[in-house]
């Protein structure tokens, strides 16, 4: 029952790297929803209150996220646009500050889908230049390393930023006449009278913390679209809205979401420890059996490293800390004689799928389709899940254009992606995931089967486990856990790695997680799971304030750092 | 009467800086850039004289290269009547003293009846061409203003300006040279219909051998280094210890 900060819907000027992670909205909530003072009324209203009369803007073909899967659907319908002679104006709305803003992955990116899309790409001058040059997989322990057989195969892959690929599609998209507008959220859908989504609607800008328009108050404004592409990323609030409603899930593969947390910083490490393309990934230590999850450490250039952990949400000690278990992994001897010397960049955290093939929700709905990890094309065993949601992005363009161009439904866009290598692979991954329902070493030993052996060729496909809200277990049947103290060189307490956050937002503004039952966390999380979430949230969003008088108070507190 | 506003594209105030490890200045690649918040302030005033009706037209301008068309498309979005690019190229850094004499140079041709900066960039802090851009074109000056009324009859400004003692009230018969403190305004939010039409609004482009300005630097930057780590306090076990240290150590006694 882990309720995770819904996203951020930030003003025109908000931080430049930015901080949000997102949770599974449940039937059974605890946390998360609208509080009191919004009411919905056609979609997720916001704080727009009585805001007749917004300014419209139209285009042929609205997109919400400027991320790999929305730039990637962009470009492709330009292209197509070129190739047949045709002439269609595509909106994409980024709620980030600048394109790659909120853009956070590890990464080791495989350019197949790049490929495809813009094959000189190269002499373009993408930022895809640091070759895999080796590649090792440790099982630690508290404080050794014990080397396996690397289960990924990285031959002809890249470390990147991901961020920096994206600012360049980004320059690409607008060669082509593609508008990105950063800074504006869509906050709300757009529908006709036939409950066809027409587009989305932007933010309201200048509300006061109490909903009251400041002196500098803009109205948001609505723009619409002859086809809406939703690519908002993992737990997208319209995205999820729009699943939730048309039953999408049903429609798909039919399983649940499921997913897990990665938190992340950027290091800059002395010149002889550094080796450019190198890469790293382990499991065990720090997390227990019974907790998936692993670390990763990539060499990128100038001396950066990217290094991380991802806990899948589906733990069961309400007591652990994914931040706290972070900053235990980088005392282990193998990583922190890399880091010692060196200085730390930047910090984030975000959630990533990992329901993979039998968590794909049907993409379409009428006026549009989600897109990216929206929907969740992550492969979890390669854990890449960059170069199945910039394809997606393409195929979702393709059908756009269809649909535009030549009336072909949408749903045509269902069958390409079934017909496309996404599917192929995320198929033949299948299985990897599912098979730690069992534990950490008949995951192992399932996953060893898979990769050597079947490949995925089993004639069955392996259910998820609980959802992850129904996972955690009561706070009675697990000890708390005893975290060490951070020491400042190599491991940090919160503040700190949120002034590396470069999050930034301003006060006066309504708070940005509503809790749907404020008496909840008093009544269910405290007694029953110690409150986790003062420990779930890599920023530290929730506190939990006791008073004398045996009265507790869940204040949700929203950064702000300049 | 026409206001010109100058502006300048500097990194994002919310970015953490560092310093590039060969010292020679500050990591400028996949930095965020922004228009420097007292220059939006500057525009912000700029477009509330001309909603008042003292003035016709507000003309954005900017020195530096390529992209800082950018920085004048947010001013336009903000809803600048027109845009000038004095294109610097590779010259780097363009200091305050060349900017006076770009913007003396400037003035001259648009003719504006108030010329409004902001009090200083947030990446050098210099707090110079407000002042030195009044002296060269000998008209007075506000700075650090908090507060602007303008007469258009009477063709005078009056300027609250926030000075160390608290306000300062000067009256500035126009033209006349005004630098923005943050308390004059709240800068509005750039709307994305107006966004959309700044896309499109020409932004006149000026090369410095048409304004006839030479520039010159003559300053060198020898170093750039971040500033020392602040030290951990001492706990001091008595009053004899803390003397001995101010008269000693910190020698301040």
């Amino acid at each position: 029952m882990h309720r995770f900060l819904s996203t951020f819907a930030s003003r025109a000027k908000p931080c430049r790297n930015s901080f949000f992670s997102s949770i599974p909205n449940p039937s059974s909530s605890i946390l998360c929803g609208f509080s009191s003072l919004c009411t919905p009324i056609k979609g997720w209203r916001g704080f727009s209150g009585e805001s007749g009369g917004r300014e419209s803007l139209l285009y042929d073909v609205v997109i919400v996220g400027a991320g790999p899967a929305g730039l990637s659907a962009a470009i492709r319908l330009k292209q197509l646009c070129r190739e047949r002679s045709a002439d269609l104006s595509v909106c994409v709305l980024e709620k980030g500050s600048e394109v790659g803003a909120h853009i956070i992955s590890g990464n080791v990116f495989e350019p197949r889908a790049l490929d495809e899309l813009i094959p000189n790409w190269k002499d373009e001058g993408a930022p895809v230049e640091v070759r895999v040059s080796s590649d090792r997989f440790l099982l630690l322990m508290k404080d050794r390393a014990l080397p396996l057989p690397s289960p990924f195969d990285n031959k002809g892959n890249y470390v990147i930023s991901l961020s920096q690929l994206v600012r360049w599609m980004a320059s690409k998209a607008e060669e082509m006449g593609v508008e990105i507008y950063p800074g504006f959220a869509a906050c709300e859908i757009l529908y006709d009278k036939d409950q066809k989504v027409v587009g989305v609607a932007t933010n309201d800008m200048g509300v006061a913390k109490d909903g009251s328009k400041r002196e500098t108050f803009q109205p948001g404004v609505e723009v619409k679209g002859r086809v809406t592409l939703l690519a908002e990323g993992c737990r997208g609030s319209l995205s999820e809205k729009i699943i939730r409603d048309h039953k999408l899930r049903d429609k798909g593969q039919g399983q649940h979401q499921t997913y897990a947390i990665g938190i992340k910083e950027v290091w800059e490490i002395e010149e002889g420890k550094h080796k450019p393309g190198s890469v790293l990934h382990t499991v065990g230590w720090p997390l227990d059996n019974n907790t998936y999850g692993g670390s990763f450490l990539y060499h990128m250039k100038d001396r950066q490293i990217a290094l991380g952990l991802v806990v899948a949400l589906d733990y069961h000690n309400p007591y652990l800390s994914p931040f706290d278990e972070f900053q235990k992994l980088k005392h282990h001897p193998s990583i922190k004689s890399l880091l010692e010397g060196g200085n730390v960049l930047e910090y984030g955290a975000r959630t990533l799928n990992e329901g993979g093939f039998q968590s794909i929700p049907f993409p379409v709905f009428p006026g549009g389709a989600v897109i990216g990890c929206s929907a969740g094309y992550l492969n979890v065993p390669k854990i890449k899940g960059s170069h199945t949601a910039m394809k997606s992005g393409m195929l979702a363009a393709e059908a756009t254009f269809r649909k535009l161009a030549e009336g072909v439904p949408m749903e045509s866009y269902w069958d390409s992606l079934k017909k496309s290598w996404v599917w192929e692979e995320l198929h033949k991954a299948r299985n990897y995931r599912p098979a730690f329902k069992f534990g950490l070493l008949p995951g192992l030993a399932i996953s060893a089967l898979e990769r050597y052996i079947f490949r995925g060729r089993l004639p069955l496909t392996l259910k998820h486990g609980k959802p992850d809200h129904e996972a955690t277990e009561f706070a009675g049947l697990h000890d708390p856990i005893q975290y060490p103290k951070p020491d400042g060189i190599v491991s940090f307490d919160v503040p700190t790695s949120l002034y590396r956050s470069n999050t930034n937002h301003e006060h006066d503004q309504p708070a940005h997680l509503c809790l749907r039952d404020p008496a909840i966390p008093e009544l269910v999380n405290l007694p029953l799971y110690a409150g986790p979430e003062s420990r779930y949230c890599p920023a530290r969003v929730y506190d939990i304030i006791c008073f004398n008088s045996g009265m507790y108070l869940m204040k949700s507190m929203v950064p702000s750092f300049r | 009467m026409k206001i010109m506003v100058a502006v300048k594209r500097v990194i994002d105030y919310a970015v953490k800086i560092r310093v590039k490890s060969d010292k020679s200045g500050v990591e400028m690649s996949n930095v965020k850039m922004s228009m420097n918040p007292f220059c939006e302030i500057g525009v912000e005033e700029a477009l509330r004289i001309r909603e008042a009706g003292a003035a016709s037209e507000v003309v954005a301008v900017s020195v530096g290269p390529a992209q800082c068309a950018d920085t004048l498309r947010t001013a336009l979005a903000m809803g600048a009547d027109r845009a000038i690019h004095v294109v610097s190229g590779s010259l780097g850094p363009v200091l305050p003293l060349s900017v006076a004499k770009i913007l003396k140079a400037l003035v001259e041709i648009e003719r504006p009846g108030l010329l409004i900066l902001g009090k200083q960039a947030i990446d050098d802090d210099c707090n110079q061409t407000g002042q030195m851009v009044a002296g060269l074109l000998k008209w007075p000056q506000g700075t650090f203003a908090s507060k602007v009324l303008l007469d258009k009859e009477k063709q005078v400004a009056t300027v609250e300006r926030e000075v160390d003692g608290g306000l300062e009230t000067l009256s500035l018969d126009l033209p006349a040279v005004i630098t923005t403190d943050l308390r004059l305004n709240q800068p509005r939010y750039a709307t994305l219909p107006n966004i959309m039409k700044a896309k499109s609004k020409v932004i006149k482009k000026v090369t410095l051998e048409e304004l006839n300005v030479e520039i010159k630097s003559d300053l060198e930057v020898v170093q750039v280094t971040e500033p020392p780590k602040r030290k951990a306090g001492v706990i001091v076990s008595s009053v004899d210890e803390l003397i001995d240290k101010l008269k000693n150590e910190a020698r301040v006694l």
